[in-house]
């Protein structure tokens, strides 16, 4: 029935026609002067399809004879990715409209992205999870490159079409070993065979080709290598894209297809996981140390996260899968608020990614650097802030999973990544001084600071209890893993 | 008042708050008022836990004022008091208004400092008070971040390096000991404290890698909390970041550090380590003896030689915690009881020495024994404060110190007489260092130009001491006050401890027999 199957698509569908109708209605009027409008619009209707997608979603639906899942888990992914990428639009307005970026195309690309994402974490078949992926994939490399002429930007999306295009190809490498041994593209056909006896070894070549497609878009090591240089040279708004709703997405399609396709070969795939997990935790870790620029450092702290999210993955476990969702809902809210930061910094007018910029930042703006200090604690996970309680959440799984060497590992690669929070705070708060930002900063981004450091800091208390991420998170992971 | 414990916690993280969001400016007025409020805020919180002591039964031997709610992650929060961590919240909240009255020359971010004195006060009262391991876990590690910040901030010349130094320490020390707490869990199915008090965890043999392991689990477990208290404590050889961190620290941040905050490892052990695995603490007991014995003796020596005052008593801090060590794994009920006592006497003692060096540091801005000399003829009221926190400091009869060397001394006397042996040597050298100081510090002639001119003490700094001394006092000449506290407790956590032990037995042999 095309009637009912089009109807549990209604937000993608209503995302698509408003990208449409956005990209025509803006073309034929006055382009660029409709960009704030335009991405205003965009971030609203990405909240209230959230809310859409939050309220009325109920059970597991199915559409075309289940290439397209909607459960529990997909809505939890979709509306994190959703309010995510309706939150990094807004705090990056003000600095794409005073860079001159400020295009009609960029509140499409990301609709178009964010249509992708959502595909993605739906995925149920092979094929709509690479449709999702290149959807999200495509968009993103136009926006990476979204200022023309700059070689940096350029560069970084180059660099991001041309490595995404590699891991592309693995994946479909991999997809189309995984249907010749399985016989079909569906995720439900292949569990069968993946659990029916000894797995085919063809199936398991498959799977590792798929999961290394899958890795680059995490940015696990060893499939890192792109993620510094494009979040250096994307412009930062878009860095904070980057860094938030696809990292999401694509975490959320990682666990569906080990779980939906191949969730009773738990043992096969297992170790390749906790070993991304391991190298990208230390390597995140130790490269970041050395940095002098405030996005590479996220970027490198970025692949740092994927790997303690990975750890929750590799327990095999449905706690894992709840785990690596809180897990990663609580990053993208750290993200968002540090960003919102980052964007605000700038120096004569010019935006600034120096590190060394922060010197002394605390004695001239203490109530900014008190919402940072609080940001970057959580991001090394100390106690009682809410990051704290994202990594607790993914060590517990992985101990009761019987991997404590794997959480072991973990709090060894945080106390190293300890280090360069602590020197970001350690130049604000004891920095000498020293001429650094002037900036002001925009509403939008003081008000996204200061809500998430807000979240980061409080939500942790007995009675408000992470607004009861946990229970959400729980029945995700619950249709998830059977 | 049903939530009299969480009232005592979070009072001063809300005056913190008040602070953070309501004051505004750096000019004087907006400074007075951030003094005014923090002082006001520890005082009220001071007056409300007296209550804590009316309620509190010392002949329940069960935790008392016990709440509980539900919260995260099958965790719950659950707070309550026995007598071994009663008076540990009465010593904070009695140290505090102290230390913030003490900080009032302090010009620089006055209103950062004072919100991270009170954030810190409700974080260690949240670690005494705590009744689920991970809300322990998450109290005692939070307290690096203000200590982080008061030591970076308003510390000396050599601040960052000993702010790090501190942080990655402590941090490094306590990861572990939580993923012990999450095996802990994986085998007990909870985080209750009161529940894990009387969880025996596997205490058989257990071979990793062909090496045995005896204890097995309950060793590793051990161990694991002893990376994190050790270091707290902190216990030679893992002792080096507490001369750093409060030579470097201001007045107020080493009173608040020496006082209350080694502390919290000392109570660790009591809370965790002893009555969780008896086994393993057991068997762990010698190393920890002797390790406190080098302690007491190596750190006095060191003591001697410092140059710096504030050195010169974090030295004398270690050697003193090695005193407390000892007495805890000496487990019977004399260690015990000394080791508490110690704890607290050394809250009041060492907090005054520093408050101490405080008053002349804030004069004459040197530390430097070498600058000093003389003191008595200019500052006779001083000379006499000096002279008995220095006094208390060595443990003469009539002051807290002595009680709580004495009791541990007996305590360990009873296990290991060779321990106690060398251990009473430290009560001499003690004596050496501490008096050596005071005579190059206070007597002698007044020959150095610049402190012909030094003012004695002034009305408030009169005040701070009053109470200090009046503590040290009633303690060492009334013990009781604090052992008929903690006594019942204590009993009950030693005839745990040995039933657990003389239960042990068999299983090992019964293990064997496999």
């Amino acid at each position: 029935m095309i009637g009912s199957d089009l109807a549990i698509l209604i937000p993608e569908i209503v995302l698509a026609l408003f990208a449409m109708g956005a990209l025509l209605g803006a073309v034929y009027t006055s382009k660029d002067g409709l960009a704030p409008a335009l991405t205003w619009g965009t971030a609203i209707l990405f909240v209230v399809m959230a809310f859409y997608i939050g309220v009325t979603g109920t059970g597991t639906r199915e559409a075309f004879g289940g290439m397209f899942v909607d459960d529990a888990f997909a809505r939890f992914a979709k509306v994190t990715i959703l309010l995510s990428a309706a939150a990094v639009l807004l705090i990056g307005l003000d600095r794409m409209a005073r860079s001159d970026i400020l295009r009609f195309e960029y509140p499409i690309l990301v609709t178009l992205a964010v249509i992708g994402m959502m595909m993605m974490v739906s995925a149920g078949d092979l094929m709509a999870l690479y449709m999702g992926l290149e959807l999200q994939s495509l968009a993103l490399y136009v926006v990476a490159s979204l200022r023309r002429d700059s070689v940096r930007s350029t560069e970084a999306g180059l660099k991001y079409f041309i490595l995404g295009a590699l891991s592309s190809g693995l994946l479909l490498y991999g997809a189309s070993l995984v249907y010749g041994y399985a016989g079909t593209t569906l995720f439900s056909g292949i569990i069968e065979t993946a659990t029916a006896g000894e797995m085919p070894v063809g199936l398991l070549i498959g799977l590792v080709f798929v999961m290394a497609g899958l890795a680059f878009k995490v940015s696990a090591v060893p499939f890192h290598m792109w993620t510094p240089d494009v979040y250096e040279g994307a412009p930062t708004p878009i860095t904070a894209l980057f860094a938030t709703a696809p990292k999401v997405a694509a975490m959320a399609l990682f666990a569906r297809v080990v779980h939906d396709a191949f969730g009773g070969a738990v043992g096969d795939w297992q170790q390749i996981v906790a070993f991304l997990a391991v190298v990208s935790m230390f390597l995140g870790a130790i490269a970041a140390i050395g940095q002098t620029d405030i996005k590479r450092l996220m970027a490198y702290s970025s692949i740092s996260h994927m790997g303690f999210a990975l750890m929750g993955l590799a327990s095999g476990t449905q706690q894992g899968v709840e785990a690596m969702l809180i897990y990663m809902a609580i990053y993208v809210t750290m993200n968002i608020g540090t960003f919102a930061f980052i964007l605000s910094m700038e120096k004569d007018g010019r935006p600034v990614t120096e590190i060394s910029a922060l010197s002394s930042f605390a004695s001239r703006e203490g109530t900014k650097a008190l919402a940072l200090l609080v940001l970057m604690f959580s991001l090394a996970g100390v106690p009682p802030l809410v990051g704290f309680f994202g990594k607790y959440a993914v060590l517990w799984a992985a101990v009761e999973a019987g991997m404590a060497w794997l959480a072991i590992a973990g709090v060894i690669a945080s106390v190293i990544g300890a280090y360069y929070y602590l020197r970001i705070v350690y130049l604000m708060y004891f920095g000498e001084d020293r001429e650094g930002l002037d900036g002001r900063m925009g509403v939008l981004q003081y008000a996204g600071l200061m809500v998430m450091a807000a979240l980061i800091a409080l939500a942790w208390l007995p009675g408000i209890n992470l607004l009861g991420l946990e229970g959400m998170a729980a029945a995700a992971a619950e249709t998830l893993v059977r | 008042m049903d939530n009299l414990l969480s009232i005592v916690t979070f009072l001063p993280l809300v005056a913190a708050v008040i602070l953070a969001v309501f004051l505004r400016g750096e000019d004087a007025a907006a400074q007075l008022n951030a003094k005014r409020l923090a002082l006001a805020a520890t005082s009220f919180t001071f007056v409300i836990s007296l209550a804590i002591l009316v309620q509190f039964d010392p002949n329940d031997t069960g935790f008392q004022l016990v709440e509980e709610s539900e919260w995260l992650f099958g965790l719950t929060y659950k707070v309550g008091v026995d007598g071994i961590s009663v008076l540990f919240v009465l010593l904070t909240t009695f140290l505090m208004p102290i230390t913030i009255a003490s900080c009032w020359g302090v010009t620089h971010r006055v209103k950062e400092y004072m919100i991270a004195m009170l954030v810190l006060e409700t974080l260690m009262i949240g670690v005494f008070v705590a009744l689920d391991m991970v809300l322990f876990y998450l109290f005692f590690e939070a307290g690096l971040i203000p200590m982080f910040l008061i030591i970076g901030i308003w510390g000396g010349k050599d601040r960052i390096y000993a702010a790090f130094k501190f942080f990655l320490y402590t941090f490094l020390g306590s990861v572990l000991m939580l993923v012990a707490m999450i095996a802990m869990y994986v085998d007990a199915g909870t985080t209750d404290i009161p529940t894990l008090l009387n969880h025996q965890f596997d205490a058989g043999p257990m071979s990793i890698m062909g090496w045995q392991i005896a204890g097995g689990m309950q060793t590793l477990l051990w161990l694991a909390f002893f990376a994190s208290f050790a270091v707290k404590m902190p216990m030679w050889p893992v002792h080096t970041w507490l001369p750093d961190a409060h030579v470097q620290a201001p007045t107020a941040g080493s009173v608040v550090l020496a006082a209350i905050l080694l502390k919290m490892g000392g109570y660790g052990f009591l809370r965790f380590s002893l009555p969780m695995f008896p086994v393993g603490s057991d068997i762990m007991a010698p190393l920890v003896l002797w390790l406190s014995v080098i302690a007491i003796v190596y750190t006095s020596l060191v003591a001697m030689v410092q140059e710096d005052m504030k050195k010169l008593i974090a030295y004398s801090s270690v050697a003193h915690m090695g005193f407390v060590t000892m007495g805890i794994f000496a487990a019977n009920q004399q260690g015990v009881d000394g080791a508490i006592f110690q704890m607290i006497s050394h809250g009041f003692i060492s907090g005054a020495l520093f408050l101490c060096v405080g008053v002349i540091y804030d004069r004459m801005h040197t530390r430097d024994i070498d600058a000093y000399g003389g003191l008595v003829v200019r500052m006779p009221a001083y000379a006499a404060v000096f002279m008995l926190f220095t006094m208390a400091n060595v443990g003469l009869p009539g002051t807290s110190g002595f009680v709580g060397e004495f009791l541990t001394l007996i305590g360990v006397f009873q296990v290991n007489t060779w321990v106690g042996v060398f251990a009473a040597t430290g009560v001499i050298l003690s004596a050496a260092y501490a008096l050596w100081l005071y005579r190059r510090v206070v007597f002698g002639d007044l020959i150095k130009e610049s402190l012909k001119s030094i003012t004695d003490m002034d009305r408030r700094e009169r005040a701070i001491f009053a109470p200090l001394i009046v503590m040290t006092l009633l303690l060492g000449v009334y013990p009781s006050l604090v052992t008929d506290m903690i006594g019942p407790s204590v009993e009950a956590l030693v005839s745990h401890y040995d039933t657990a032990l003389a239960n042990h037995v068999p299983d090992t042999h019964v293990a064997a027999t496999h």
